[in-house]
């Protein structure tokens, strides 16, 4: 009996998925025109729901002081209040409010895992499109460096380092920036490799142009569109990882309302049969997921268009 | 054959350099601190004394090679000092907790395998259909999901009903029958979560076998769809599947930590997570060390596996 509930549930929470998606694309296709209106048109209904879900987590993190209905760290009342009014999702094991903590926590968590992948990308694809660009002994030092580094399980690693630095959000940050910028390294180094051996380099080489310019201006608009893909997927391992990270209480630390650590707090609750632990867990499934469907459409998109 | 040899003998002295590697960026990770590990372990306030009394129980006073080389040659011994936090020697907090997280890798290992080849076959047989549909997206939203998230569901969905324990409580008197019982849940946490990826490869791996021109003559001769896939399709795509199964045996590894944490289970990640909040370097330099190296292990293995189910190069003349 309970397994059909779910089951049902599931069918039901895919139907409302869908039709939202579907809602939100006939949305979108009445206020767009032109080019993007045609892109928009050959999206799928996963897609389309990927989009609308991640649009409102931006939403949600740049209004989130004025959706909650209290402070982010104001102790409201009693510990692990149940659901009612005024707290509409109960309160958490210090008595803050636990919906503020969610609506927070969009902002906390996926501004840290956005700007981690911003920092990583920036490091690591300059680096290597910088490797492919001079080459030699440059090229063979980084190379081997990152290939050492990328033995490692990225997640071990992330342990180690955070040991030895210390646990802190900017440690955590700089870590995980750092483990992935390899990842970036060989992707944007692998694609740079194509086209520094291209005519118009060896153009802009006897022009005279620098390094930095030959990267900035001849390399990088070549190379931008399977790094702006690969971006969405390095942001949905960072953000999982930054989650476990929290998860275990190594990551963001308390006070600052977090999706990780919250499910961490408030996890003897699950033992009484209380889903609320579950919500945030929930919160950074709903984006992954939402971010790959996207990531999805975008990867069949472009291999659609090469054939 | 000679040449298959040579090739696999190159690949495993290769494996024996990444694994010296490895060693040394765990080992080597403790000389990027600005300072010495003993002034930031004890703070800015420890004494001149006990710094130089951890320094010397560190070992800190030697050149960094000298202390590579003591600690891996120990190491390679099985003896990996002692732990920071309690004194204890860490070899003896590390040989029971070993054989915990290998059988809960093991065991996922046994349930996803062939669960996700299956998955896989039969989504190339009926790709573009609604069962293949079905089983991309559950795939593609089950990789997106938290170890975490995963594991709570399990927990509601099937411990608050009293079917399977939320928690691990392992004694020396637990049997085998018991502990596969017991670690039902967190077992099943982890299929979930590689199942999806390893039948997402697998069915990829068929689907490109699927044009080419041999596929095409085994159809036109009116053979089955199954036996095309099953006789002609998979003895050649064994390289991409063994790969992508070794790929996430060793991702296995490194994905227990959370989810030991999740149900407390007695393993090696518990340990890790406990030692990095305890900021206790010896004993995390010595799990990430056999972590790492049975990651390095799992890849190998796949290499010369897929090296060894080519028959084009074993019969290369």
């Amino acid at each position: 009996m309970g397994a059909l509930y779910i089951l049902l549930g599931v069918a039901v929470a895919v139907a409302l998925a869908l039709a939202s998606g579907w809602l939100f694309r006939t949305l979108l296709l009445a206020v767009t025109r032109g080019e993007s209106r045609r892109v928009i048109a050959s999206a799928p209904l996963t897609a389309s729901f990927g989009m609308l879900v991640i649009l409102l987590y931006i939403l949600i993190a740049f209004l989130a002081p004025v959706l909650a209905p209290f402070a982010e760290r104001q102790v409201v009342g009693g510990q692990y209040l149940p659901w009612g009014s005024p707290y509409w999702l109960g309160t958490d094991n210090l008595g803050r409010d636990m919906l503020t903590r969610l609506l927070y926590g969009a902002r906390n968590t996926v501004g840290i895992a956005f700007a981690t992948t911003a920092l990583a990308f920036v490091v690591g694809s300059l680096l290597g499109l910088w490797a492919a660009m001079v080459g030699g002994w440059i090229d063979q030092v980084l190379g081997r460096l990152v290939d050492a580094l990328m033995a490692i399980p990225a997640l071990i690693f992330s342990l180690l380092l955070l040991t030895i630095f210390g646990t802190s959000v900017v440690n955590m940050v700089l870590v995980i920036a750092t483990i992935d910028a390899t990842r970036v390294f060989r992707l944007a180094r692998a694609v740079a490799q194509g086209i520094v051996v291209m005519d118009y380099i060896e153009a802009a080489k006897l022009r005279g142009e620098g390094t930095f310019r030959l990267i900035w201006r001849e390399t990088l608009p070549n190379a931008l569109a399977p790094l702006v893909a690969e971006f969405g997927l390095r942001f949905c391992f960072v953000f999982l990882m930054i989650s476990a990270l929290s998860f275990l209480g190594l990551g963001i630390q308390p006070p600052l309302a977090d999706w990780g650590s919250m499910v961490r707090d408030n996890a003897t609750l699950i033992n009484f049969g209380d889903i609320t632990p579950l919500l945030p867990a929930g919160a950074i499934a709903l984006l992954t997921v939402a971010v790959n469907f996207v990531v999805d459409w975008q990867l069949h998109r472009a291999s659609g268009l090469k054939e | 054959m000679a040449n298959v040899w040579r090739m696999i003998g190159k690949r495993l002295l290769f494996g024996l350099l990444t694994l010296f590697v490895v060693s040394v960026v765990i080992f080597g990770a403790t000389e990027l601190l600005p300072g010495d590990l003993a002034r930031e372990l004890l703070g800015q306030s420890a004494t001149p004394e006990t710094l130089a009394a951890l320094r010397e129980q560190l070992g800190l006073d030697d050149p960094a090679p000298v202390r590579y080389w003591n600690w891996l040659t120990a190491a390679l011994q099985g003896d990996f000092g002692v732990s920071l936090a309690n004194r204890r020697p860490i070899a003896d907090l590390i040989s029971a907790r070993l054989g915990n997280t290998l059988f809960l890798a093991a065991y996922a290992a046994a349930m996803s395998v062939p669960l996700s080849l299956m998955l896989g076959v039969l989504a190339a047989l009926w790709r573009n259909s609604i069962f293949d549909r079905a089983v991309n997206a559950l795939a593609l939203t089950s990789i997106s999901f938290p170890e975490f998230f995963v594991a709570y569901i399990l927990i509601v969905w099937l411990a608050q009903t009293g079917v399977f324990p939320s928690m691990v409580r392992i004694s020396p008197r637990t049997t085998t029958p018991d502990m596969l019982y017991m670690a039902f849940l967190p077992a099943l946490t982890l299929t979930l979560v590689v199942t999806a990826h390893m039948m997402r490869m697998t069915r990829a791996a068929i689907i490109n076998l699927l044009a080419s021109p041999y596929i095409e003559m085994a159809r036109l001769k009116g053979l089955s769809p199954m036996r095309i896939i099953l006789r002609h399709a998979v003895p050649n795509a064994l390289a991409p599947i063994i790969n992508v199964v070794a790929l996430n045996l060793a991702y296995l590894i490194t994905g227990v930590v959370v989810v030991e944490v999740v149900f407390v289970y007695p393993g090696l990640g518990q340990l890790m997570v406990d030692a990095v909040s305890n900021r206790d370097i010896a004993v995390v330099q010595a799990v990430a060390l056999i972590f790492a190296s049975a990651y390095v292990l799992m890849n190998l293995l796949a290499d010369v596996l897929s090296t060894l189910s080519n028959p084009r190069l074993m019969h290369r003349r």
